[in-house]
């Protein structure tokens, strides 16, 4: 049955999360002043709370199914802070990426590791076929011999390892692209400094450069060392990561519009502007009837998201809707944001409110896991029922 | 608990309906434009699919089966999809009804469901619209005064009132001092005149009329819910959420006409599909729909469950009329000189988009 309503005990663990959030946002000025440190492990105020805490209930039957609550806890997470979190330690991207196309062997070996995803190259990223770094079996040896320059690396710093995308047979493009797992630590590999960013700063974006770095030949995810002929196969299994990471990114994305939209309704209230809803264009003063379309189009972007991952899981395909929510999201948060300065003035783009963080926080969301046009491409193929040769 | 899923029952009525719009609605959509007129037979036909008598209780002479506003934005789309116009025309007697069903007092159920439980078309009408600039659905300039002592006396003008040519009765959405409140008008009600046939841009085969209320009396047990009274912004949320669900439909119309022409078009040495211009506008109309549908189904789902849907059906209402209007625009964009020329309906279907866009009443879920 279509049903938009949370259970008690939805609320009750999504009540929790936004407590959570609280806390983080008190950090969040500060790490986006002071770039260079890293928000700890653990927040001074982590213990405190866990002890005064309620209980997190367990699901029961009848509850919301468990992706759709997951993309409302990083919706209630966001809210906070992107990136300051009470407690780390909820793994990367790459964690992600392991669990798609790991074996349960390499799952059990990894899984407990905060692992990165490095795809990205100085000379490639919204085409990832043109990866450029390379993996070659060493010769009378059981490694891999890897070289080649990532950049823009989420959780780069603080991983203890990294799945990277790399090439083991440049001439077969695309089916020659396969994932390998490489532990911090390894030789030949080095880890760069902390990008300086618009947004998200505490979040640690990082470049790995890996010279003659050798790995175990296990190291390869899945196992699978043949090229597919004609089909790109092993490509596509990697790609179908992204129809859960997505709607997670949007999610991400959400969660300061969120913020940003409260913040703004609370300055419209104090100044005496009433939203109210029901009337026509004739019942509301232009700042309202701007804040009313900009709340619209949040929901409509958490609904479009919230759909991908109950979708996902159904255990039905949701390819096209994990590009509809990724780029309507990362166009709507935008919109959002910058409509609530644009309501608010001065105070939008003041340092002393976090509104204009959110702002510069929020504008990654239509950039990484695939840019806007991107996943319009994407969109236009299933629409077309194109080939990626057919669109490009 | 959050779901998107269809109950089997709604998958069942989205099949059917779109099996029906596409073989008895679309191929008649283009004539009913050019004649401003809709065939008896087909409002006749579509009135035994029991669209409107099968969720009447029985008591009052209907199928019985429960409302479910759900369902009901589900089976709009896919008639809307076939076309507009026909899709409000064969909602349009159950916006009547529903609100009696939902509002009405015991009295005005006992006397106007039967009406809509017989085996010929039968239909009442919302009259909501008025023709003035930034028309307030919920601020009307239609007034019912307190009659000394009993009933009220109504004044003022409505306009887009559907099926304003055979509607036996009429809600009127009017001011009694600081409310707003909702009355049943009958046809021959002495001051109502009933204007001839409306010369609208879209919806042309709806005949619509504008109603003029010269010191109309009505009784106290005309007013909708009785001495109760009524909730109007239910009957809006309903509306609103309804006028959504068609424009789903007209947009779905307009992307999948759009899909194998731009594919067929061949400048500049490929098909026009293959520009990224064209092809990111027609992701756009994908994304929207997606999005649309979810605000429709969102404000029906909360309407279904009786939790207050207003400023979901605000949200929704606003959102999917822009974006309705957009879709239908490009349509014509895509389609070049020849969405400009009737013999393609994307030229229909934007006239469509732009009059379903300021609607108020009309239809409900
Ligand atoms: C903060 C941050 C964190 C990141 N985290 C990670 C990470 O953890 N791991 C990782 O691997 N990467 C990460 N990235 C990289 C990110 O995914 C890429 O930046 C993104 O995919 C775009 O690639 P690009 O920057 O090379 O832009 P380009 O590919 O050079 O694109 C430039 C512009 O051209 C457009 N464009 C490109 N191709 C087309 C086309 N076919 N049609 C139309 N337009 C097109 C793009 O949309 C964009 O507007 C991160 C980036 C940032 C900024």
């Amino acid at each position: 049955m279509i049903d938009f309503t949370l259970t008690e005990n939805d609320k009750k663990a999504l009540a929790r999360t936004r407590a959570e959030a609280l806390i983080c946002r008190k950090h969040a000025r500060y790490y986006d002043e002071n770039e260079a440190e890293l928000p700890p492990e653990v927040l001074p105020e982590t213990e405190e709370f866990e002890k005064n805490a309620e209980d997190i209930p367990a699901p029961q039957p009848g509850d919301t199914p468990g992706p759709v609550m997951m993309a409302l806890h990083s919706i209630g997470q966001t809210w906070g802070d992107y990136s300051v979190r009470l407690r780390r330690g909820d793994g990367g991207l790459g964690n992600a990426a392991l669990r798609a196309a790991g074996t349960p062997e390499q799952q059990e070996k990894w899984g407990g590791l905060t692992l990165a995803m490095a795809i990205t190259e100085p000379g490639c990223g919204s085409d990832p076929s043109m990866v450029s770094t390379t993996a070659v079996l060493a010769e009378g040896s059981d490694e891999w011999v890897i070289n080649g320059e990532k950049i823009f690396v989420t959780t780069g710093l603080r991983a203890d390892g990294a799945v990277i995308w790399a090439t083991i047979d440049k001439s077969a493009g695309r089916a020659g692209i396969k994932s390998f797992l490489v532990e911090k630590g390894t030789p030949g590999f080095e880890v760069s400094q902390k990008e300086k960013k618009l947004g998200i700063r505490a979040d640690d974006t990082t470049a790995y450069v890996f010279s003659d770095c050798r790995i175990p030949r296990e190291n390869l995810l899945g196992l699978d060392e043949t090229i597919p002929k004609k089909s790109s196969g092993g490509f596509r299994g990697v790609m179908k990561t992204f129809n859960m990471t997505r709607p997670l990114v949007a999610a991400l994305g959400l969660g300061l519009a969120e913020a940003a939209l409260d913040f703004t309704r609370e300055q419209l209230e104090d100044a005496g502007i009433e939203i109210q809803y029901g009337s026509g264009l004739g019942g509301l003063t232009a700042a309202a009837e701007k804040f009313v379309r900009l709340e619209a189009l949040y929901e409509a972007s958490e609904l479009t998201t919230l759909q991908c991952v109950w979708l996902a899981g159904q255990g039905k395909p949701n390819n096209m809707e994990s590009s509809v929510c990724k780029a309507h999201a990362g166009s709507a948060v935008r919109t959002i944001t910058q409509g609530c300065i644009e309501i608010l003035g001065a105070l939008g783009i003041s340092r002393q409110h976090l509104l204009e963080k959110w702002a510069r926080d929020c504008r990654i969301t239509d950039i990484y896991e695939g840019t806007g046009e991107i996943q319009r491409l994407i969109i236009a193929r299933g629409l077309f029922d194109y080939t990626r040769a057919d669109l490009k | 608990m959050i779901s998107f899923g269809m109950t089997e029952e709604q998958e069942l009525v989205r099949d059917g309906m779109r099996e029906f719009a596409a073989d008895a609605i679309r191929p008649i959509a283009r004539e009913c434009d050019e004649n401003s007129a809709i065939p008896d037979e087909f409002l006749q036909g579509i009135w035994e699919l029991g669209l409107t008598s099968t969720q009447i209780p029985e008591q009052y002479g209907g199928g019985g089966e429960d409302r479910s506003p759900v369902t009901n934005a589900i089976l709009l789309e896919e008639l809307a999809h076939g076309d507009a116009t026909l899709a409000v025309a064969a909602l349009a007697p159950s916006a009547f009804a529903n609100a009696v069903v939902d509002q009405g007092s015991e009295e005005q159920k006992q006397k106007y469901l039967p009406l809509f439980g017989g085996e010929k078309f039968h239909v009442g009408s919302l009259a909501v619209l008025e023709p003035r600039p930034v028309a307030d659905a919920m601020l009307p300039r239609t007034v019912a005064e307190p009659k000394g002592g009993d009933g009220f006396v109504l004044s003022g003008v409505k306009s887009f009132v559907a099926f304003g040519d055979r509607a036996s009765h009429f809600i009127v959405v009017a001011r009694t001092g600081e409310n707003v409140e909702a009355f049943v008008v009958a046809r021959d009600a002495s001051g109502l005149t009933i204007s001839e046939p409306e010369l609208n841009m879209g919806l042309k085969g709806l005949t619509t009329v504008s109603l003029e209320l010269e010191r109309v009396e009505v009784a106290a047990a005309d007013r909708l819910g009785g001495e109760a009274g009524c909730d109007v912004r239910r009957l809006l949320d309903s509306s609103r959420a309804a006028l959504c669900a068609v424009q789903v439909g007209v947009a779905r119309a307009v992307l999948e006409y759009c899909v194998p022409y731009a594919k067929d078009r061949v400048a500049f040495d490929e098909p026009i599909s293959k520009k990224q211009s064209i092809a990111f506008r027609l992701s756009d109309m994908h994304i929207e729909i997606e999005a649309m549908r979810l605000l429709s189904w969102k404000t029906a789902s909360l309407l279904e469950q009786g939790i207050d849907a207003t400023k979901a059906a605000q949200l929704a209402r606003g959102y999917v009329a822009e974006k309705g209007l957009w879709i239908a625009d490009n349509g014509i964009q895509v389609l070049g000189g020849h969405g400009f020329i009737r013999e393609h309906p994307v030229e229909m279907w934007f006239r469509n988009a732009r009059t379903l866009g300021v609607l108020e009443g009309t239809i409900g879920l």
